[in-house]
């Protein structure tokens, strides 16, 4: 029981066995998280050092939290803290960690491609925690386990991901995730930042939220950067919500029972209204729990421990 | 000192000259041109046992005999970036690729904006280079694209054309009279083609595969509509605008329609990774297939072989842009733009009359007499009595296989790696010094 490929760089390099496997194992997590000690010595005695070269409190916290609750011994090294101020490469800073020991690299980088250059030239298994505006592989992965915890399968269900596809890693990740096991999934937007060229991946492209939403299974919020404002991708954070914003009259359009979710952290009133962030059909916190079942799972496999 | 070249397959374009030929240099300088009958063959083969005293007999029986090529984009990176490339190791790269005239771009450190670094960059030929080396001064001071540089001066210090090469003069009225100042020094304003607005800081051509991988795109419009305000301008002021590096369709287009209307003095260059390999080369975050303007889309590529083979693209370079391998080895975002392409000029240039999109003849044309023409070297390009003698004897039609490693140049960034091409340069003899590799 073990995984495909040494690292977690993108969602493409997973198969739909790959991606069964890894939701299987984080559903066995998920109930150790529900135990009184939620422990387990599965991989005591490896190291995951946690290289953050972005800011990031939930993704570090949860990657943190998933190598201890396996057993691991966690460092985490955030760029301000690291060598890196003192002008060392990347590729040395890596090779630095991997000499004292590091099993697991964890990284996360403003460049997309970082994962992907890492893992050609290191040993340990890298994971990637979110490269640029390419992918966030861990994201997806427990998006994918919600979904499937609430609604039973992927197969068939209609997801609308709503927003800046074009700089989200996560949606991209979801992408390729979704059209994997069989979702529909539509994208949705003002056309800066949906570029229509990514029909070609077998998905639909929409500018109205009325349209995009219609009987939708899944609403799929992607965080709104507020420095894209003033880039000319929208004029007005006012206009963004008026257009794309999600509201409870906007999701009337999707089914009944549509879950809503979100990879957080999340604009209030700019991507989202609280009424809809805090409303009955929000699986938002969920998400957050479940991102640590599927990190320890992603662990655990790419450990080999299971073989 | 008297060398000759014997029974050697010469094809010089400048003259017609497509047959059969002994060659005889002297002094540095072409001093005769014998064509052969095909009978003449086997006479003229005893002969070379006669090689007088202080004669050198080269054999060229069964090789290609072409004029030494004329590369009209390098980056040879003296004065500043010593560790990527000097002119010591730049045009000993050039020798070994079959180019014996190397122009080289200004964005040095200092950059060539002024007559003492033109001066400084001659002198270094002079003591260290393999070939000839024809500087090219910048259009603006610093290439700030803000204020004229001394465009006289470095014309009479011995600059041969202009450009700020990487960096687009964005002011339209300063180029605007680049073009018209130029006209007193009758040589060509070489334009980098790119509205940096547009291109926004990309890093590839902009397309699904810039989405997926999530880097940030280049489209061919930044590089098709600074062309087509450059054409207007060639056409309002009258001066010479050579178009670099061209890589899109819509270039080609813009560029076609200009000739056709003829009132523009435009000619335009493009080279090998443009009309060999597209933007999935970068797949795998691959920063030796990272180049400005980007690897564009099968379509683009066929554009340009089209417009080379119609005469819309007058010229083939190089763009020869060495990188030390600790810069091209870090993340795509970061690594600098450029290709090592002097020592795989002519192989990759060869497959295009392989796959019939020009004649050997044309071919060599647009690496010899085409830009000799555009920046008047009138003793380059051509086997003519009394030109330079500067030629290339090609190796035999064996394949062999692109090793970046083993190349002389210092930057080794080539997206070739593993190719298999044929006819490498045997014999480059530049200014009578010659060079030998079989």
């Amino acid at each position: 029981m073990s995984l495909s490929t040494k690292d977690l760089i993108s969602i493409r390099d997973l198969s739909s066995d790959d991606l069964e496997l890894i939701l299987e194992t984080a559903s066995g997590f998920k109930d150790v998280l529900g135990r009184d000690i939620k422990k387990v010595p599965a991989l005591r005695g490896r190291t995951t050092v946690n290289m953050f070269y972005e800011p990031s409190t939930r993704t570090r916290t949860s990657f943190e939290l998933a190598a201890k609750r396996l057993s691991t011994d966690v460092i985490s090294i955030s760029v301000s803290t690291s060598s890196v101020v003192k002008g060392e490469t990347l590729e040395d800073t890596a090779r630095t960690v991997e000499a004292l020991g590091a099993d697991f690299i964890v990284i996360r980088h403003s460049c997309s491609g970082t994962a992907h250059f890492l893992a050609r030239h290191m040993r340990a298994s890298v994971i990637n925690a979110g490269d640029g505006t390419n992918e966030h592989p861990t994201q997806a992965l427990l998006d994918l386990f919600t979904i499937r915890e609430k609604r039973g399968s992927i197969s068939g269900a209609t997801v609308a991901i709503v927003g800046d596809i074009l700089h989200s890693r996560v949606a991209k990740s979801d992408i390729y995730g979704l059209l994997n096991l069989g979702a529909h999934v539509r994208l949705i937007g003002p056309p800066t930042l949906v570029p229509s060229c990514m029909k070609d991946l077998g998905v639909t492209v929409h500018y109205s939220m009325e349209e995009g939403l219609r009987d939708a299974d899944i609403v799929m919020m992607l965080r709104i950067q507020t420095e894209r404002q003033g880039k000319g991708f929208f004029p007005s954070t006012v206009e963004y919500f008026k257009n794309w914003g999600l509201t409870d009259a906007r999701l009337a359009h999707a089914k009944k029972d549509a879950l809503v979710m979100h990879p957080g952290p999340m604009n209030r009133g700019t991507e989202i209204a609280s009424a809809v962030a805090d409303g009955p059909r929000s699986v938002i916190l969920d998400q957050v729990t479940n991102g640590l079942a599927v990190r320890m799972a992603v662990l655990y496999l790419l450990s080999g421990t299971g073989q | 000192m008297m060398v000759t070249i014997k029974n050697g397959h010469l094809i010089d374009p400048s003259q017609g000259i497509d047959c059969l030929c002994d060659i005889i240099i002297e002094n540095g300088k072409i001093s005769g041109i014998q064509q052969l009958e095909p009978k003449d063959k086997g006479h003229s083969a005893r002969d070379k046992v006669r090689g007088g005293k202080g004669e050198t007999v080269i054999d060229a029986e069964g090789r290609l005999v072409i004029p030494g090529l004329i590369d009209m984009h390098v980056h040879l990176r003296e004065p500043g970036f010593e560790y990527k490339e000097t002119i010591q190791t730049g045009t000993a790269a050039a020798a070994r690729g079959g180019v014996t005239s190397v122009c080289c771009m200004p964005n040095t450190s200092p950059v060539n904006d002024n007559a003492v670094t033109t001066a400084f960059i001659l002198a270094r030929t002079r003591e260290t280079a393999s070939c000839d080396v024809f500087p090219i001064g910048a259009i603006t001071k610093g290439q700030k694209g803000e204020e004229l540089a001394e465009m006289g001066i470095m014309r009479e210090a011995g600059c041969i054309a202009f450009s700020d090469d990487g960096r687009p003069v964005m002011d339209s009225l300063l180029m605007r009279r680049a073009l018209e100042y130029s006209k007193i020094l009758d040589v060509p304003v070489i334009a980098h083609c790119e509205d940096l607005t547009l291109a926004a800081g990309g890093v590839m051509n902009e397309g699904l595969l810039s989405v997926t991988m999530g880097l940030r795109g280049i489209p061919p419009q930044a590089e098709e509509i600074m062309i087509g305000r450059d054409i207007a301008l060639a056409e309002l002021t009258g001066g010479r605008l050579h178009i670099a590096h061209v890589s899109t369709k819509g270039s080609v287009e813009l560029l076609r329609q200009a000739k056709q209307r003829g009132i523009a003095r435009v000619t335009a260059e493009t080279c090998p990774h443009y009309f060999h390999i597209t933007e999935e080369e970068v797949r795998g975050y691959n920063t030796n297939a990272k180049v400005n303007p980007p690897l564009r889309t099968r379509q683009d590529v066929e554009a340009i072989r089209e417009g080379l083979r119609d005469g819309t693209i007058d010229v083939i370079a190089t763009d020869h842009a060495p990188h030390h391998a600790d810069e091209k080895r870090s993340e795509f975002d970061n690594a600098p733009s450029g290709i090592s392409g002097l020592e795989t000029l002519i192989g990759l240039s060869m497959k295009l009359v392989d796959d019939g999109v020009l004649n050997l003849s044309g071919l060599i044309e647009k690496m010899t007499a085409a830009p000799a023409r555009i920046l008047g070297l009138k003793d380059k390009g051509c086997l003519r009595p009394g030109s330079d003698a500067d030629l290339v004897i090609l190796g035999t039609k064996n394949e062999y296989t692109v090793n970046p490693e083993g190349f002389v140049s210092k930057g080794k960034n080539s997206p070739f790696a593993g190719w298999l091409l044929h006819r490498a340069p045997a014999v480059t003899i530049a200014q009578g010094r010659i060079y030998r590799w079989d």
